[in-house]
């Protein structure tokens, strides 16, 4: 039995050591990222996991590491406080229901850095950032409405928050932009990431004769319908034009990689403050996916030349006269929407069908 | 808009509907079966997951549909047999075990179905045209512009009545269901019937399942029934234990899935979270409704219902 103690105990000191020597030698920062859903969702999650490895790959000081599914609340903060206790410098926090957790978190550990997507609470230690994919959604609603027969396009929609409506308006801006005939139709599936119901949504739009679906849902789902029916589809977070390569005009995508390199190199350099981040296309945050190889190249010029106008600050998405789909002018003629004005969107633009909740 | 243009959204539409609710149909027939040998089986929900995610893996693996639906058929038979196992053999509360399988279904699929999500089927069931009956105006196109298992599930919910009503096969079952002990004293073997039934019903549930992920979806996701196997079980009472009234509830079913979307795309002021409660309300109301029906026709569930039989017990 003493032997048998001793045994053990000497298994514990030899681990004991080889634990902390390869501590000791790892003075790479190390960074978690928290996923709402799966980390091959083939959308969201999987955009910021792109990202993850986009880090990895370009600053050999940072190791990473990641817990997707993670739910809202109390379980999302013992995640937190584990990968803390492991030694974890900077936490990103990718969606928006674990601002709380965060935030809460982030005052116990003044010496560990928080980065949020999408949300408002910050401290000394805890940032938020987040893309201006509206101008991404406008270059897309270019593209549809050149694009469009029968003016009627269907957008698949998750939940009726500004960040969700800001994308309808300013898709329908750009599509109206080049044909005023053209109705944007929204229906609701209260969920981001939904396959079946973003699917029947699409069949919906098809059969009222719409010739291009859109979608702000998280899955591809509404796009292989459009496939099915042999009409075009416009997606969101990630290219898909791989597997898509008829059915997509173009797709909206965020480069996540791009923001967490930029926060390393600053953490690294000692320069990184927390900031309410807001990137756009300038910042290469938001993009273009490629075009589908249906879209003629008279299209895509336009569009790119509209989309140097938007990085060269020359053209402003939101500038009115913009009118709500009841009548009323929203945005006087030569003014645009402020910032705040933008993230608070309540109501859809002229040229939309449809009906947002609680309103 | 024109009349015309009408007409086609609404077919297009119902014959949308036509699929959606034949995923509830074969659960429904199958789980009124079960409970009219008097098994009462709450695990529709986990046997259709596990029917739906082995019918996507081997559908996803082989590229047959077909095989993949005869693949999530058995999966969901098999999961009923654990069911089966508890209720008959080991005389076990059935709506423990039934709850139980619902949460294995959901628990199993959930850790295995991971690295399958988001991943989508090239091969699925085509549509076909059957000659003289699809030129029927409206109907035709709606009922008989389908794909081969919607055309199976028509003559599956036939045969079902017929040998429900007009067999011998069907007098015993019942029998079974009504009062064990004199249909054992008939000498009906009360365990195996119950075994075939209770199985019957999760190959059935399978079938639902398969075709969600097959001929529906086609994807894989966490809980890709979400709810459907409750509803079912719901369609049960609906359809007062008779597989032609399921028919028409389940349909009905699918016909209200489709129209909240159809009255979101054509901007409607009915806030959108109530217009996706729908189906789900109108099966309450449906169910309120069969309730008084049924007791005002003095119909009622199979008598033994939920009860273990044992044959030594006197």
């Amino acid at each position: 039995m003493k032997k048998f103690a001793s045994l053990i105990l000497v298994v514990f000191i030899v681990m004991f050591g080889i634990g902390y020597t390869s501590q000791a030698k790892n003075s790479k920062i190390k960074v978690a990222f928290l996923y709402v859903g799966p980390h091959n969702d083939g959308g969201w999650s999987q955009a910021h996991d792109e990202g993850r490895i986009y880090l990895q790959k370009h600053l050999p000081y940072v190791e990473t590491a990641y817990s997707e599914s993670v739910p809202e609340g109390a379980p999302c903060e013992k995640i937190i406080r584990d990968y803390i206790h492991k030694g974890y410098k900077v936490i990103f926090g990718t969606s928006f229901g674990f601002m709380d957790s965060m935030y809460n978190v982030a005052k116990d550990y003044p010496n560990v850095i928080f980065e949020h997507c999408s949300g408002y609470k910050t401290r000394k230690n805890m940032g938020t950032y987040f893309g201006r994919m509206y101008q991404a959604d406008y270059l897309s609603g270019l593209v549809a409405g050149m694009m469009t027969k029968t003016n009627y396009i269907g957008f698949v929609a998750p939940f009726p928050i500004p960040e969700v409506i800001r994308e309808i308006d300013s898709f329908t801006i750009g599509a109206r932009e080049v044909n005023p005939k053209v109705e944007v139709h929204v229906i609701w599936t209260n969920s981001w990431f939904n396959p079946v119901k973003e699917r029947s949504a699409a069949e919906t739009f098809i059969a009222n004769k719409a010739d291009i679906i859109a979608s702000g849902c998280d899955s591809p789902a509404s796009i292989e319908g459009a496939k099915k029916a042999h009409i075009f589809a416009i997606g969101y977070d990630r290219d898909n034009y791989a597997k898509f390569p008829n059915t997509l005009l173009t797709s909206r995508i965020w480069h996540w990689g791009v923001f967490y390199t930029k926060t390393l190199k600053e953490i690294h350099n000692g320069t990184w403050k927390a900031t309410q981040y807001w990137g756009g296309l300038k910042d290469g945050i938001v993009g273009l996916g490629k075009f589908g190889n249906k879209v003629p190249k008279k299209v895509r010029n336009y569009v790119l030349k509209r989309e140097k106008e938007i990085i060269d600050g020359k053209l402003k998405i939101f500038e009115g006269p913009i009118y709500d789909n009841k009548g009323k002018l929203m945005v006087k003629k030569a003014q645009e929407l402020s910032d705040k004005d933008k993230l608070s969107l309540q109501w859809f633009v002229k040229g939309v069908v449809g009906n947002i909740p609680n309103k | 808009m024109s009349a015309s243009h009408h007409t086609t959204i609404i077919i297009l539409l119902l014959s949308n509907a036509i699929k959606a609710g034949t995923i509830l149909l074969f659960p429904t027939i199958g789980e009124i079966f079960a409970e009219r040998v008097g098994i009462l089986n709450l695990g529709v929900e986990g046997m259709m997951l596990i029917g739906a995610f082995f019918g996507f893996i081997v559908t996803r693996l082989t590229n047959n549909p077909y095989l993949g639906f005869i693949a999530g058929v058995l999966a969901g038979g098999i999961a009923s047999l654990i069911h089966a196992f508890i209720s008959i053999t080991l005389r076990g509360n059935q709506i423990v075990s039934g709850l139980a399988l619902t949460i294995f279904g959901a628990g199993f699929t959930t850790f295995y179905g991971q690295r399958w999500i988001n991943m989508n089927l090239s091969a699925s069931f085509e549509n076909l045209k059957l000659p003289v009956l699809s030129n029927i105006p409206v109907v035709g196109s709606i009922l008989f512009n389908q794909d081969i298992i919607v055309y199976f599930s028509y003559i599956l919910a036939f045969v079902m009545w017929f040998i429900l009503y007009k067999t011998m096969i069907g007098i015993n079952l019942r029998a079974v269901g009504e009062n064990a002990k004199a249909a054992n004293a008939m000498g009906i073997n009360v365990y195996r019937v119950r075994y075939i039934w209770t199985f019957f019903g999760g190959l059935m549930a399978g079938a639902g399942g398969a075709y969600l992920t097959i001929g529906y979806a086609p994807f894989w996701l966490d809980g890709i029934t979400a709810g459907r196997g409750w509803i079912a079980i719901a369609l049960v009472i609906f359809a007062m234990w008779d597989p032609l009234k399921a028919v028409v509830g389940a349909y009905l079913f699918g016909s209200i899935n489709a129209l909240q979307f159809q009255l979101q795309a054509t901007g409607t002021t009915i806030p959108s979270a109530i217009l996706n409660m729908l189906p789900y309300l109108v099966t309450f109301i449906a169910i309120v409704l069969t309730s008084i029906i049924v007791k005002a026709k003095h119909i009622r569930p199979p008598k033994e219902l939920g009860i273990p039989y044992s044959r030594e017990e006197k």
